[in-house]
């Protein structure tokens, strides 16, 4: 019973960012992603890439916890990333024995890895130490439906419930000398593993529904959260601002 | 696996891909039963740790995706659990990307969603081990369609990604032959412990 419906007081303390209402976080992000995925200049991007860093770690990211997830994401590229400067034609920046490098190719790779690392760093910085709970309750003052907030907000809590099963289901197997291994076996295993969750939460589901019904449940949530946009976030607007127009002009401009 | 990050797609796909999923997201709010949220909440939650649990391949390894199987087990209502799942990946985790979200939503949630709609009907008629070779095709046709939507989705961004596709989509093999095995499995299993998971999704009890 890690996490509950109401926001924690302060699960990881990120004093600045905290302050600012969760809603001018998710705008913030949502637009500082937008300008950076517009961004055309590999110079501008790469300027911006130190800022965005600063920006994750200044909000409570550890070092370590960004490049690990960096690195998560560049995994991801590496076939689209590492076969960029072998198929684009263009004139050659390398030649390894049979293989071209092509100049154009090396840009648009070096770009793309740019793009997504900046992006990332951004996403990480604003958004990542927003808990579900406040996530949602700014979503619905933001406009989401109702009934997807409510979703979101039992999502995420469930999540931490699920976890729990699934590791203690790992747990068990592992008692008895379970390895994952490339198998038929392993497959089928999982798959009961699976099976017997997707039976274990319908089940569970079933009570939270009848637990919530008597205890006079109609279908409305109450979303506690009293934060209001203040000099803060008028503050944090117009410095972000700032920095996202002097970047897409020079942008432009370059 | 399937999650494109921001900063691959371009701008007209991104809101191609936008527009698609909020289309389906409204449809299927509008369909999903006050009710019915806690169910489709604690199976999104399953399906969202499961995607955490690493499956070895040889040297690599694969998360399963689920897509059939969500399909088949919430019907429409896999669209807002796949978008509330993806949602709280790239906020907890970084993985996935905010501009990229609907074209992701429409990747994952449609192929699932429309396939599993396909089946449910034979589904629901058919015994243990039948319907574990019909929720096998569904799923392994779903990673090949999801498959297909991340290669147009990059095809019509960029004809540079084009000559990379074969590669990408040959990805997608290992994933859809395990993906078939454990959903065609899960499915045989529900059959056997509560086959009232199957015989009613969601939307048919709202019909």
């Amino acid at each position: 019973m890690s996490e509950t419906f109401l926001p924690a007081a302060d699960l990881t303390p990120r004093p600045r960012l905290d302050r600012l209402d969760p809603r001018t976080r998710i705008l913030a992000a949502t637009v500082a992603v937008a300008v950076v995925v517009a961004l055309r200049s590999p110079l501008v991007l790469a300027a911006a890439l130190p800022f965005a860093v600063l920006l994750a770690l200044s909000a409570g990211t550890t070092a370590a916890d960004l490049g690990r997830r960096l690195v998560h994401v560049e995994g991801f590229l590496l076939a689209l990333v590492a076969l960029l400067p072998l198929t684009v034609p263009g004139p050659a920046w390398l030649v390894v024995g049979p293989l071209t490098l092509s100049q154009p190719g090396i840009d648009r790779a070096v770009m793309i890895l740019l793009r997504v690392n900046v992006a990332a760093a951004v996403i990480l910085g604003l958004l990542g130490g927003l808990e579900p709970v406040r996530l949602g309750h700014a979503l619905a003052r933001l406009g989401l439906p109702r009934k997807l907030v409510h979703l979101l907000l039992f999502t995420a809590r469930f999540v931490a419930l699920s976890r729990e099963a699934a590791a203690r289901r790992l747990d068990t197997l592992r008692a008895r000398a379970f390895r994952r291994r490339t198998s038929l076996h392993t497959l089928r295993t999982l798959a009961h593993l699976v099976g017997r969750l997707v039976v274990d939460a319908v089940e569970r589901a079933e009570r939270v529904g009848e637990a919530m019904r008597c205890r006079a449940f109609a279908g409305r949530f109450a979303l506690v959260d009293d934060t209001c946009f203040g000099p803060v976030d008028r503050r944090f607007a117009a410095g972000l601002g700032l920095v996202l127009l002097a970047l897409v002009v020079t942008d432009r401009l370059t | 696996m399937a999650h494109i990050p921001d900063g691959i797609l371009s701008l007209p796909v991104l809101l191609g891909g936008g527009l698609l999923a909020v289309g389906g997201l409204a449809l299927a709010v509008s369909r999903l039963d006050e009710r019915d949220i806690p169910k489709t909440a604690i199976l999104a939650a399953v399906f969202f740790v499961v995607s955490l649990v690493a499956v070895p391949i040889g040297p690599s390894s694969v998360h399963l995706l689920l897509s059939g199987l969500i399909g088949i087990v919430l019907g429409l209502a896999a669209i807002p659990a796949i978008f509330v799942g993806l949602l709280l990946q790239a906020v907890l985790f970084g993985f996935g990307g905010l501009t990229s979200l609907g074209v992701d939503v429409v990747d994952i949630a449609f192929p699932g969603v429309i396939l599993g709609g396909f089946a449910a009907p034979l589904l629901a008629r058919t015994g243990g081990v039948v319907a574990g070779f019909v929720a096998a095709a569904v799923a392994a046709a779903a990673v090949i369609a999801t498959a297909g939507c991340v290669s147009l989705a990059l095809a019509l961004s960029s004809t540079d990604y084009v000559p990379s596709l074969t590669v990408i989509a040959l990805t997608y093999v290992p994933l859809a032959v395990v993906e078939a095995i454990v959903t065609g499995v899960v499915v045989a299993y529900l059959k056997q412990v509560k086959p009232e998971i199957l015989a009613a999704p969601p939307r048919e009890v709202l019909g």
